[in-house]
């Protein structure tokens, strides 16, 4: 019978710990991160359709950086804060997956 | 002159029709591993009982070179029938025939024999194969998806909606069985989603096969749309047959009632939970040893194991069963455990079918992804749905009750009639490790050995809180009982609820967080 039983893993609640069993979701489940500002990601799956900027470039707050097109619709991402362009990582014609990184940036040096 | 004349051209009529898309397409549907319509249809039911109607509809399309085509009863076969010499209603989608597209004629028939279900209050069963709308009759096709959704929403809690998935179910179409009460899916077979693998490659250049993307395992295990999981279509129609022994026919009725069977579970109720609380058993173990012939009929057996529901018999009387999992997840409590919960108990209530909780959970379960998935929405569905229902509620504390868990799973405070603990119950506002933590954490802090006044301290809120008497003391719980009355004092109480009255004010409906 002994060698029969589950391997149970340990599980915190509250401090106590609990043998048990981990469900297939449970597995899946993504490890939360803070949001870095310097990361431009896409927030709905698309088509890169223009890059505006190149690396190095100094771009200021709310000019545009990438326009890609979505579920038919045609969006422009624009430059949240003066800044510079580190890293471009998308070019044109490129299909981009929800949250897939697509400009890196920098802060203006002092 | 005879009438033979007339009946030989009606017989061979009828002989085409049922031919539906005629014998090529029956072979390829054979190859894909999968059963005709008419076969289905049989095979639920009871031997010779299926009575068909609009066996002769046609369809109305005349886009796109439409008229010229027939397609037998436009893809769909209705009619009543019996299970158990009971009358239901069915319809199954023929994929022989335009791959089952829905069309206007197509959705026309199954509104048909839903409004026929729903009017002489009867279990309606949907066998669902179908390649999608019926493109060539364009909005035609979503006005008909439109006119089911909006049936199935007007039976819903009036008789018992099943929905068989036997094919490719796609786009609006999941939106019935979606609607429906229990979904049944089968191993390679079924498949559901809104938008299908190729779509998804075009616009995503994401490449998934269609069972990873929406087949049985996934409906089963993922996503909680299925209720029930088959290796083929014979065990998905023994599963049918099972779950309509346990039902009522409408919601006026109550479930056949069978002959009371002693439980024949080998094991001994006590010697199923280990006395530490920290250790796993499986709680179907507890629910087999308290049922009529120790048979437990799980829902939902892949999904949320942390939570498990499903039908039993007590003194022959259905009873539904929601009980924590410790094996799973230490039985907490989280957004997927309440939704299965819930969704469980209002069908319960609806139904006139008694609810019978057994409870062993440390709390909810801790996490970012929990809190941002919405635990307090979907756990609050679970408050919604005990404290809305009236039909007969009884409660067994077995071990861990604590926090907002113990409050949630069918309390007296939500309106349980009856609320046993066994004496290894802990029912406090937290674990005694977290409690103790907190209430101590001066005397913890100041100590020379914290760890080790730690360790007292825990004992100590143990031995004072972490049982059942506290709340005895106050007539939160109505008895502590020993394991092996369980059963006895189960049967007592849902006798005494038989005649159950429990009057709500007067509304349009609740607005529960969906």
């Amino acid at each position: 019978m002994e060698e029969n039983k589950p391997k149970y893993e340990v599980f915190v609640v509250n401090t106590a710990q609990y043998y048990t069993l981990h469900t297939k979701k449970y597995g899946m489940r993504k490890k939360w991160q803070a949001a870095d500002p310097n990361e431009i990601r896409s927030f709905i799956p698309g088509t890169i359709l223009e890059v505006f900027v190149t690396p190095g470039q100094e771009v200021v707050a709310g000019e545009n950086l990438i326009k890609y097109e979505a579920m038919k619709m045609q969006t422009i991402l624009e430059m949240p804060f003066t800044g510079i362009v580190k890293e471009v990582l998308v070019a044109v014609g490129d299909k981009v997956r929800k949250d897939q990184l697509m400009i890196l940036l920098e802060e203006l040096p002092e | 002159m005879s009438l033979k004349r007339n009946i030989l051209d009606l017989r061979r009529r009828k002989k085409e029709a049922q031919q539906g898309g005629g014998e090529a397409a029956i072979g390829k549907q054979v190859a894909m591993g999968k059963k005709t319509a008419r076969e289905r249809i049989k095979a639920i039911l009871d031997d010779n009982s299926f009575h068909e109607y609009d066996l002769f509809v046609e369809h109305t399309g005349k886009d796109f070179d439409m008229e010229k085509k027939v397609l037998h009863g436009d893809g769909v076969i209705i009619g009543t029938g019996t299970m158990f010499n009971q009358p239901v209603c069915i319809y199954a989608q023929d994929f022989t025939v335009a791959g089952g597209s829905l069309g206007l004629m197509h959705a026309r028939k199954i509104t048909k024999i839903m409004d026929h279900a729903l009017k002489m209050r009867v279990p309606i069963i949907g066998i669902n194969d179908s390649g999608g709308a019926r493109i060539q009759e364009g909005v035609n096709s979503l006005a008909g998806y439109g006119e089911i959704f909006y049936r199935n929403t007007e039976a819903s809690g009036v008789i018992p909606q099943l929905s068989v998935i036997l094919g490719p179910c796609a786009g609006g179409a999941v939106y019935s069985p979606a609607l429906t009460d229990f979904v049944f899916v089968v191993e390679n077979i079924s498949k559901m989603f809104i938008t299908g693998p190729s779509v998804i490659k075009t616009v995503l250049g994401e490449e998934i096969s269609m069972e990873e993307l929406g087949g049985a395992l996934v409906h089963s295990e993922i996503t909680g749309n299925a209720h029930f999981y088959a290796l083929s279509e014979d065990e998905c129609f023994e599963q049918i047959k099972k779950l309509i022994s346990y039902i009522p026919w409408n919601n006026t009725q109550k479930a056949l009632r069978f002959p009371t069977q002693a439980p024949t579970f080998p094991v001994s109720i006590e010697d199923i939970v280990p006395s530490d609380p920290h250790y796993p058993y499986d709680i179907r173990d507890i629910i087999k040893a308290i049922s009529d012939s120790s048979d437990f009929f799980e829902i939902m057996e892949l999904f949320a194991r942390n939570m498990v529901i499903g039908f039993g018999r007590i003194a022959g009387n259905t009873v539904g069963f929601v009980a924590n999992q410790p094996m799973y997840l230490a039985g907490v409590l989280d957004c997927d455990s309440s939704d299965k919960a819930a969704r469980f108990i209002r069908y319960c209530d609806a139904f006139n079918i008694p609810i019978v909780t057994l409870e062993d959970m440390p709390g909810y379960l801790p996490g970012v992804d929990q809190e941002h998935a919405g635990v307090i929405r979907h756990g609050a569905k679970l408050l919604y749905a005990y404290s809305e229902a009236t039909v007969p509620k009884v409660t067994v504390i077995i071990r861990k009750a604590y926090g907002g868990g113990y409050i949630a799973m069918n309390s007296r405070h939500l309106g349980a009639d009856f609320v046993y603990a066994w004496p290894t119950a802990e029912i406090a506002v937290m674990g005694p490790e977290g409690a103790a933590n907190i209430v101590f954490r001066k005397e913890i802090d100041e100590a020379e050995n914290p760890a080790e006044m730690r360790k007292l301290k825990i004992q100590e809120y143990k031995d004072k809180f972490a049982n059942p008497f506290v709340a005895a003391s106050k007539g939160y719980i109505d008895e502590v009982i020993e394991p092996l009355e369980t059963r006895a004092r189960l049967i007592h109480s849902l006798e005494i609820s038989e005649n159950k009255v429990d009057k709500r004010p007067t509304k349009k409906h609740g607005i529960p967080p969906f």
